[in-house]
């Protein structure tokens, strides 16, 4: 048994869920006890969709469980067929059902039904919500592909490709859909088929009419995508063009397949994000630390952004999904940084603190333990709340998708002059450390921490502090054997600015650590700057 | 009145987790469930899961369900370490899933057992908060009912004693337990108690008003420790607030013309303040789909109290001697609806088009989309709505969705 508040991930049925939501004339029916029905929401509330998901749920109850619970799911997989009219459907058990031993692949194929009912095995006591959503993709795709599809010749028409991976419930995955196509269009490539999102079974039927497919979210799409390589010989780009360098790449790839010129894509100008990145207000951002966390797709995207695309030094890097841990162990390697790959919240926090980031980047459940440790955040990946899943176009993906992210990921530092006048007016009322950057009135978190206990004028908390210390009052808390401030030094460290006083104290202390000084006074404060200048 | 079975669209009882846990500050609830069960606590808890909640999910992976041993002991492991990490959880309640349920994990077993080598520290508890067995409120049934026989023993021929049971928001309990003591009713309890440890005492001399209509398995037990029911309307708005308020006053034997002053101010604050909301919601009409067994004593509320007109009242389960008094007040023409089949349901809601439709977050989206006002179910669960002062909060709730539906121009 594992110990759980939080998950980033849902059940696997949650998974076939997303992808049954995404398509078009698909049902799902899902064995699965009264209360499964909560699920729904995740669709009707966070993304805010306006028609109920595609799914009939059986919802036995204790009492049907002496009797013919398999009697319960033939039934609502006829009504479902009866009253939905759907070209095919997904039949699958969630967890409860699983354990009851019905079998709904043997019960729906029994019951010859007018359309193809695709059967889904989904170990819920093993296996978590993306691969689930892979699991049926690739269960659709194998399914329902028309295998006796063969591609025309090359020559005089346009090179096709498939967009594999964008499901309903996924982080952006609308916006960076019109992103792709535009790049493909200037590529002068067409779209044979974009799937789940938007595909009907019947659409699906002629995904290897395609001439290769582009991999958008490996998460989701690459099971499917080996199956196509292998029995449609379909090549796949898998670089995902998330970030300049990342589209660039992408481009490139896909002009290759293609056989198409990539410098009209190339030339796009609407990416503004290498000038802004290189004027001078944002020097400031230049070695700044950043923590990044998320699924393992964003998280590799992320960190390379951060290094080459926004001069950040990546202190932290992992992924909750050890499915794709690979490449985050990877990019964790050319980042110089142990990768955390683990699905326990509680550990993330544990890093989170121990590395004294200046930024986090993470999923929701990073942004409140930013929150808890006064630490500036933004959201790039799921799982993600209602907010992220805005009303305005918003990708991640391709050039305006790096415009977003500059915009998203510097909004919550302090821009840098606004940082300058903070350090050069520091003793100035005005500029007091509690009153926090000027954007982020609202949430500034020095001021509340203040209103909850006095005297906790420090939001980061010390590498050493012991993991269930309350986050509240890092200070009172030493580790046996830490060095000893002096009043003389902490006063002078106070007067350090805010955004900064972290990384002073944690190297402060590590230095006097490794010189084994017992107590920090002045000197050994600007022993350990000079130590540490770069 | 209409009994249906099919697809429900409803929360199961381990819902019921997210308010209990506010109410017993010194609690903590341990679901022993699946990924599914943890997913749908934050799915439900939405931000509060980040504030150090009391409760978690024990998750079982595959080896736990490979022999019964097993899973006792690592039940223990995971017990253990929770109580290491929070040393001021001094009740512990094990609640039971369908996953726990099915493979017929013995949660009162393992509290016993535990129970034994924690106690006097922490006093360890289950029940079942399966969908199986509960559906949404039905989970506070269950915990409550699971109380009961650790409360301590009121000897007969004590004085009388007072219990109100059902989890209200702090204010509204508050609220209640000032009247009663103006009332000169001094020994009142509340089940459940703010703290867990510090439960009232129950017996044969202890008469009992429900503050909630969904608490049938407590009032059983509750019985059978000998304590007796007090039979009223359930305190929604003036009138349902006066009923139940006078079936107390009349079985402590207040005087007649003390009662009346004593609710005079508070009845006559809620009249004003729902005479303000009557415009917007008279003669309006109103469906209910099943989600907490709140639905019929709020629409008794409605149509007595603000002239709305009742389509469909459809109920998850209906105790038919608890809610004698509100169903009288229906009209025969009320469709009274047990139960749900949500395809034929929503095919109602169709074909009535009434002017607003109380149902789940699941629903209400698409609803609107296709053109109807809704009131979400959940927040009548959420908020203060008990008592006088907080009747026309309650009529307010559903008087800003069709406020709402006329400002907006876009």
């Amino acid at each position: 048994m594992q110990l759980a508040v939080w998950t980033y991930e849902g059940p696997p049925h949650v998974g076939a869920m997303r992808v049954a939501t995404a398509m078009e004339k698909l049902h799902y029916v899902l064995h699965a006890p009264q209360g499964d029905t909560y699920a729904d929401l995740l669709f009707t509330m966070i993304e805010r969709r306006q028609r109920r998901p595609p799914v009939t749920y059986t919802t036995f109850e204790a009492r049907d469980l002496g009797k013919d619970t398999a009697q319960l799911f033939q039934d609502a997989a006829h009504e479902a067929v009866k009253r939905f009219s759907p070209q095919a459907i997904i039949v699958g058990a969630s967890c409860t059902a699983e354990l009851i031993q019905d079998d709904p692949a043997g019960l729906a194929e029994a019951m010859g039904l007018p359309v193809p009912a695709i059967a889904l095995e989904l170990p819920s006591y093993q296996r978590k919500e993306n691969w689930g959503a892979a699991e049926t993709f690739y269960q659709i795709v194998r399914t329902l592909a028309d295998t006796s599809v063969v591609r025309e010749p090359r020559e005089g028409r346009k090179a096709r490709a498939n967009i594999l991976g964008p499901t309903a419930l996924g982080f952006r995955h609308r916006d960076d859909l019109v992103e792709i196509r535009k790049i493909l269009d200037r590529l002068g490539v067409e779209v044979n088929l974009v799937a789940p999102l938007g595909a009907t079974p019947q659409d699906i039927g002629r995904i290897g009419a395609a001439d290769f497919n582009i991999v958008l979210y490996p998460e989701i799409a690459d099971e499917a995508a080996r199956w196509l390589e292998r029995h449609f010989a379909q090549p796949a780009v898998r670089t995902v063009p998330i970030g300049v360098g990342a589209t660039r790449s992408f481009i490139a790839e896909v002009a290759e397949l293609a056989g198409a010129d990539p410098t009209p894509a190339l030339g796009d100008t609407s990416s503004r994000m290498p000038w802004w990145s290189r004027s001078v207000d944002s020097t400031y951002l230049t070695g700044k630390r950043v923590f990044i966390f998320g699924d393992a797709t964003h998280a590799v995207a992320a960190a390379r952004i951060a290094r080459e695309e926004l001069g950040f030094e990546v202190c932290g890097l992992g992924c909750y999904n050890r499915e794709f841990a690979r490449a985050v162990r990877a990019e964790a390697a050319r980042c110089g940084v142990e990768p955390l790959i683990t699905d326990d919240h509680l550990a993330v926090e544990d890093a989170i603190a121990a590395a004294c980031p200046e930024l986090v980047l993470g999923t929701q459940m990073e942004r409140h333990i930013a929150k808890r440790l006064g630490l500036p955040c933004a959201v790039i990946s799921a799982p993600v709340h209602v907010q992220d899943f805005p009303a305005r176009h918003s990708p991640q993906m391709g050039f305006e998708g790096a415009n977003v992210i500059f915009d998203t990921w510097v909004h919550p530092l302090v821009m840098g002059l606004e940082e300058h006048l903070l350090t050069m007016f520091r003793e100035d009322f005005e500029f007091a450390d509690e009153h926090g950057p000027s954007h982020l009135a609202a949430h500034a978190p020095r001021a509340m921490a203040r209103t909850v206990t006095p005297d906790a004028h420090e939001p980061l908390a010390p590498a050493e502090t012991a993991p269930e210390a309350a986050p509240a009052a890092p200070e009172t808390i030493a580790a046996p054997g830490a060095p000893v401030w002096t009043a003389e030094a902490e006063r002078e460290l106070k007067k350090i600015p805010f955004f900064v006083r972290g990384k002073a104290r944690r190297n402060t202390e590590k230095f006097a650590a490794l010189e084994g000084r017992s107590a920090i006074d002045l000197e050994t404060l600007y022993d350990a700057k000079a130590h540490y200048a770069r | 009145m209409l009994r249906e079975r099919g697809q429900r669209e409803v929360f199961c009882g381990l819902t019921g987790i997210i308010w209990l846990h506010r109410k017993m500050q010194d609690a903590f609830f341990l679901v022993v469930g699946s990924r599914t069960c943890a997913h749908l606590l934050q799915s439900a808890a939405g931000v509060m899961i980040f504030a150090e909640p009391r409760f978690a999910t024990a998750i079982m992976e595959e080896r736990d369900l490979a022999g019964m041993a097993d899973a006792q002991d690592e039940l223990e492991r995971v017990v253990n370490r929770l109580l290491d990490r929070r040393p001021d959880i001094r009740t512990l309640f094990l609640v039971g899933s369908c996953p726990s349920e099915v493979i017929k994990l013995d949660l009162t077993k393992a509290a016993q057992r535990l129970g034994a080598v924690h106690m006097p520290r922490v006093r360890i508890l289950n029940y079942s908060g399966s969908g199986i067995e509960t559906t949404f409120t039905q989970g506070e049934d269950a915990c409550l009912a699971a109380l009961v026989p650790v409360m301590p023993a009121l000897p007969a021929g004590s004085p009388k004693e007072l219990l109100i049971v059902g989890s209200l928001p702090d204010i509204v309990e508050d609220q209640f337990l000032r009247l009663f003591a103006q009332m000169g009713i001094e020994r009142v309890g509340c089940l459940p108690a703010r703290n867990a440890r510090d439960l009232p005492a129950v017996g044969p001399d202890t008469r009992y008003l429900l503050a909630q209509p969904f608490l049938g398995a407590t009032a059983m037990a509750l019985d059978g420790r000998g304590a007796r029911r007090l039979d009223a309307l359930f305190p929604f708005g003036a009138e349902g607030t006066a009923s139940w308020l006078s079936a107390a006053a009349t079985e402590f034997g207040v005087d007649t013309g003390l009662f009346e002053r004593i609710i005079a101010p508070g009845r006559e604050r809620a009249r004003i303040a729902l005479s303000k909301l009557r415009p917007q919601l008279e003669g309006k009409r109103i469906s209910f789909l099943p989600d907490s067994q709140l639905e019929v004593p709020l629409a008794r509320f409605l149509q007595d109290e603000l002239g709305m007109q009742l389509v469909e009242v459809g109920t998850p389960y209906l105790h038919r001697a608890h809610l004698a008094r509100e169903l009288e007040r229906l009209g025969p023409q009320v469709r009274l609806s047990e139960g749900q089949h949500v395809e034929r349901q929503l095919d109602r809601v169709r074909a009535d088009r009434p002017d607003i439709t109380v149902c789940g977050l699941g629903l209400a989206n698409p609803l609107e989309a296709e053109g109807f006002t809704t009131k979400w179910a959940i927040e009548l669960v959420f908020s203060p709505i008990h008592g006088f002062d907080q009747a026309a909060d309650l009529a307010e709730l559903f008087a800003r969705p069709l406020r709402r539906r006329d400002m907006l121009e876009v």
